[in-house]
């Protein structure tokens, strides 16, 4: 039971997605222009996170393992698809203020790298619990973002006016820069209320390559890390150097 | 003409893929250490963004449209776009190797790339003709590889300077990131201003 709960509550703060892995940062700084838009999105994401966790172990047997990254990108797909429609749907107002950023929930790393690192080893039960907590780990950072922007900025909190009056909002924190500023202040925070043990969970292994976020852990880390790929650059040099000579001596 | 020169100094500008849209932080925020990986890693981005648009506009105004099948268009372009790019990248080790040398090793990171999907959806949604969504990939492509190109000027700066701890690592570079995108909204209005509109 312990057991089943650690595995709700770790993505909510002690591996938190956003604030401490650091993975999913496109939705983060796009959308969280106010707390409803943060919220939504949120949500969203959760529910393909959790169908997605929930199918993909499902089917961890039947999936050929050379194939596998397609299969879970055609399920994420079909589930996204899913919730853009309901959302046409039934929420038009939120579906016109995410717009673009709805379609590439598909490419959120946060959701493929779950199916690979957890959903594709561990029962249902438990994808789905993985999923549900991850999922409201992204919810929660993305709404304390938005709130954030949208009380600093406009001073107004659910479309209500609480600081406007007597504090003068600072629009620029509703404006592109202001994402970087605020996510990169609470990542500051998140480290410093958990004395930076925050930031050595997420360099552990895998998560701690500045690169994972591009990987989405996927497929291990073959060229995938800057350091690697620099390796790489520099070997590709050196050989054509080398045939370069070769070609001159012949 | 003046419409086509528009849309690309939009894309590369005012509407900058990565600081003004906030597409393909990942790759912005993990590859501009050195200015050799931002730069290859930029051009393969502009190399991927111009083909998979090639391949995506027609699918959706030939075929997915044509049946009314517009509801598959999230999973038809992220499949296309996948299977594009793995092919491509083994067109390109047979026949130019010179080439894949260097685009090969940033090829398979780019697959799952917002950027490249958030591009061929947004020609669909503005409803550009093939010439004006080539533009605008091409012109997104160029402003992603400036943003990454400045910012791991910015980036090599402040690796060695003395943060608070809690500082250290990924928020110093979001703030950096924060004031590099300050500057940005400085072209806000540059173009209505050059073409007087």
């Amino acid at each position: 039971m312990g057991n089943k709960l650690s595995i709700l509550t770790k993505g909510i703060i002690k591996e938190n997605p956003v604030l401490v892995l650091v993975l999913g940062t496109c939705p983060t700084l796009a959308v969280t222009t106010g707390a409803i838009n943060g919220l939504g999105m949120g949500v969203s994401t959760m529910v393909v996170l959790i169908c997605s966790n929930i199918f993909i172990s499902l089917l961890k047997n039947v999936i050929p393992d050379k194939v596998r990254i397609p299969c879970y990108i055609v399920v994420i797909a079909t589930f996204v698809t899913i919730v853009q429609l309901l959302l046409k749907a039934f929420f038009q107002e939120l579906d016109a203020s995410l717009g673009l950023y709805i379609p590439l929930i598909v490419v959120n790393c946060i959701i493929l790298g779950r199916a690979e690192m957890f959903a594709n080893k561990n029962s249902v039960l438990d994808s789905a619990l993985d999923g549900l907590g991850m999922g409201i780990g992204f919810t929660l950072a993305l709404f304390c973002m938005g709130a954030i922007r949208e009380l600093l900025g406009t001073g107004m909190l659910f479309g209500v006016r609480l600081t406007a009056d007597f504090i003068a909002p600072m629009e620029v924190l509703k404006l592109a820069p202001g994402g970087f500023f605020v996510f990169g202040i609470l990542i500051a925070a998140v480290n410093r209320l958990t004395n930076g043990k925050a930031s050595k969970n997420a360099e552990k292994g895998c998560l701690g390559c500045s690169c994972s976020s591009v990987c989405g852990h996927v497929g291990g880390c073959t060229p995938t890390c800057e350091d690697e790929l620099l390796a790489s650059i520099e070997e590709a040099k050196k050989e054509d150097e080398k045939r370069q000579e070769g070609g001159a001596l012949s | 003409m003046t419409n086509l020169i528009m849309i690309i100094m939009a894309a590369v500008l005012t509407n900058n893929f990565v600081l003004v849209q906030f597409l393909g932080i990942c790759p912005f925020l993990g590859v501009s250490k050195k200015l050799d990986s931002a730069f290859g890693m930029s051009c393969a981005v502009i190399f991927v963004m111009l083909i998979a648009t090639a391949a995506t506009w027609p699918i959706q105004n030939f075929i997915l449209d044509e049946k009314g099948l517009g509801y598959l268009q999230t999973i038809v372009f992220i499949l296309v776009i996948a299977a594009l790019v793995q092919l491509v990248e083994i067109v390109l080790k047979k026949y130019i190797p010179a080439l894949h040398k260097s685009l090969g090793v940033f090829l398979p990171l780019i697959t799952t790339n917002c950027a490249v999907l958030g591009v061929c959806v947004m020609n669909i949604d503005e409803g550009y003709s093939f010439l004006e969504a080539m533009l605008n990939s091409l012109g997104a492509g160029l402003g992603f590889m400036l943003a990454m190109v400045l910012f791991s000027g910015v980036r090599g700066r402040i690796e060695n300077n003395n943060f608070l701890p809690s500082f250290k690592g990924v928020p110093s570079v979001l703030i950096a990131a924060s004031i590099v995108a300050l500057s940005f909204m400085g072209f806000s209005g540059v173009i209505d201003g050059i073409f007087g509109m």
